[in-house]
């Protein structure tokens, strides 16, 4: 038997690389679809798909429900706005964050793998968009697929076409924003602390006490009858803040107390969208800082 | 490969390079100095990670100030510190770390597995790091920073915490690196005894400025110290002076200090090794005087020790501390 020549393990010993180095931007693109799968657990281990998924699920249950309801009563409008579907639904973000922004940038701070990154062409600035373009693309797939699924279910139910096409782009553009203000938030609060603990209490505790100040004040503005203020008050906690700006320019319906009166009009509405950018670039720059101290 | 001229980095409140400058070519050369010297310091700047305050710094032929990004997919890097993410396999975390450099996917996983088997991982490869030894962790630090075919690799004290065997096989693997792939190497240390073994050229620098620089034939000449202790016996009473006289007879070059404040410190000679020779004339010196040979080796040093004036003079206050087998109990 001439087994010994079949089962012989060849040494081919080192070889070097020629072929292409694809730089910075395919880095960047590298570490984007890498952030993006890993927010849902993608080519990890199966016990970080479980939240990232379960989340996902039942941020699009109440959607299929709507749908199923629509078409089977025939409504001629959907129950829902889909621009106040992600206001109806903000724990459920509010909890995604809190769950993935640490996931998305704690770990590399944690385990000190950052410094392996600013070894390579990659930049501080790569970084810092590819990590942040991760988190908002998550969350815009999170609040948009059920937006998707209304729009889906309202043609089903032969609503008009154009009406909701036009109400689902208003929509898109809504949760795309609130996507982009709530990453950022997100990021800032978990990238300031390695650990993932700290990172998830700070996003729920931003989100829950913003937004509980901010609509028991505005109520009792309500009670003492100034509706004025409640316009104001808007501004101090990011889903009211998202809530103010479609109400200005998205023809949605505010969800303040107190109704049309107390939503904030266009030159209010400005200021809203203002506040929104401020805030977007704000975190963009905080970023960029922490990351500028733990360079190697 | 590296060239530096008049390279000064201040901080606010130190300096931590004061115009060094080197030139460093290809092979291994060791970077020797305490910590805080500027090592760490000095890897940055070579990187294009941080300016340097005043001076220049040149890297494969380009300027660190304008093009750290073309230097960095050139040159791998591994740091001093735990980098690993403990629930993701080597695999896993070696071909993300080779596509961060630019390689794309099909041959980032070529890429990885070749580097993973060179630096001696298998089967373990595919399991999370978290249960990594440190041995396997820092051959994981390695292939990350090869695994993009560098020209140039940087090694922040990759032996640290091993135990003496993983050192040598850490060394032996950092000599492959040049001499099988290919591929320059700076390493730093704080041992110079581990370095003298492995690298071609050794740079020392302390405070931030070069103390010395030369290949490492240079050095073990100055270096080869031996430390022997032997058994006293009903002939030789006192041990230790019948073999030093008998070594000075046989023209052998002995230290004249001991070593203070070590257990059994009156009875370990110290003496100067020129070749293979001295170990035999050791040898046959005990065996002829009939004593125990309780101990033979060589030593590894304090970094300052190298440089003093004389190697041959007593030893300055402070200088003499063997970096290892100080605590060693002695057998008698």
């Amino acid at each position: 038997m001439s087994a010994d020549t079949a089962t012989q393990i060849h040494n081919i010993g080192y070889r070097t690389y020629e072929g292409p180095r694809l730089g910075r931007a395919y880095a960047r693109r590298s570490l984007y679809s890498q952030s993006l799968r890993g927010a849902y657990g993608l080519g990890r281990s199966a016990k970080s798909k479980v939240l990232p998924m379960i989340l996902f699920a039942v941020m699009c249950l109440p959607a299929a429900i709507i749908v199923a309801v629509a078409v089977a009563t025939d409504l001629d409008d959907l129950p829902v706005d889909y621009t106040r579907y992600a206001i109806v639904m903000q724990a459920v973000i509010g909890l995604y964050l809190a769950a993935q922004a640490p996931q998305t940038v704690s770990r590399d701070l944690r385990f000190k793998t950052v410094p392996l990154y600013f070894s390579r062409p990659i930049e501080r600035v790569d970084y810092v968009l590819a990590k942040y373009g991760a988190m908002a693309t998550a969350l815009f797939v999170l609040t948009g697929a059920p937006l998707l699924i209304l729009y889906v279910g309202s043609l089903l139910a032969k609503m008009d076409l154009s009406d909701q096409t036009l109400e689902l782009g208003q929509g898109l553009v809504s949760v795309g924003l609130l996507s982009l203000l709530f990453g950022g938030i997100g990021l800032v609060m978990a990238a300031l602390t390695p650990r993932r603990g700290f990172g998830v209490a700070a996003v729920i505790a931003t989100l829950t006490i913003t937004y509980g100040a901010v609509s028991t004040i505005q109520a009792i503005a309500i009670e003492a009858g100034s509706t004025g203020a409640v316009k104001w008050l808007g501004l101090f906690s990011p889903i009211t803040l998202i809530d103010g700006v479609q109400t200005a320019f998205l023809g949605a319906a505010t969800a303040f107390p107190g109704g049309d009166p107390s939503a904030p009009g266009a030159g209010a509405g400005a200021v809203y969208l203002l506040v929104v950018l401020a805030l977007i670039a704000g975190s963009y720059g905080i970023l960029m800082r922490r990351y500028r101290k733990v360079g190697l | 490969m590296i060239a530096t001229e008049s390279l000064s980095k201040r901080f606010p409140r130190v300096t931590a390079l004061d115009r060094l400058s080197l030139d460093i070519g290809p092979g291994v050369t060791g970077l020797v100095g305490a910590n805080g010297a500027g090592k760490s310091t000095l890897i940055k700047i070579l990187l294009g990670l941080s300016p340097a305050t005043e001076g220049r710094a040149s890297v494969l032929g380009l300027d660190v100030a304008t093009s750290g990004a073309a230097i960095r997919e050139q040159v791998g890097y591994m740091p001093e510190h735990d980098c690993l993410p403990p629930d993701v396999s080597a695999t896993e975390f070696v071909v993300h770390m080779a596509r961060m450099s630019g390689l794309p996917p099909t041959a980032a996983r070529e890429r990885t597995a070749d580097t993973l088997r060179h630096v001696g991982l298998y089967e373990e490869r595919y399991r999370p790091m978290g249960g990594y030894s440190t041995g396997m962790k820092q051959r994981v630090k390695l292939a990350q920073a090869l695994v993009h075919d560098p020209k140039l690799v940087l090694l922040d004290e990759p032996t640290n915490g091993l135990d003496p065997v993983g050192r040598d096989e850490m060394l032996g693997l950092i000599r492959r690196v040049h001499t099988d792939f290919g591929i320059s190497v700076l390493v730093t240390s704080h041992l110079l005894g581990e370095l003298e073994r492995t690298c071609d050229h050794v740079v020392v620098i302390d405070g931030g400025t070069l103390l010395r620089s030369s290949s490492t034939s240079d050095f073990t000449q100055a270096t080869a110290t031996l430390a022997v202790e032997v058994t006293d016996s009903d002939a030789c009473p006192d041990g230790t002076s019948a073999l030093r006289e008998a070594l000075t007879a046989a023209g052998v070059t002995l230290h004249a200090g001991f070593e203070e404040g070590l257990p059994g410190a009156g009875h370990i000679l110290l003496l100067e090794a020129s070749g293979e020779e001295t170990y035999d004339i050791v040898r046959d010196a005990v065996a002829e005087l009939g004593l125990g040979l309780v101990r033979m080796e060589q030593r590894r040093r304090h970094i300052a020790e190298v440089f003093r004036p004389d190697a041959a003079a007593a030893r300055p206050e402070g200088a003499a501390r063997p970096a290892d087998n100080a605590m060693e109990v002695q057998a008698r």
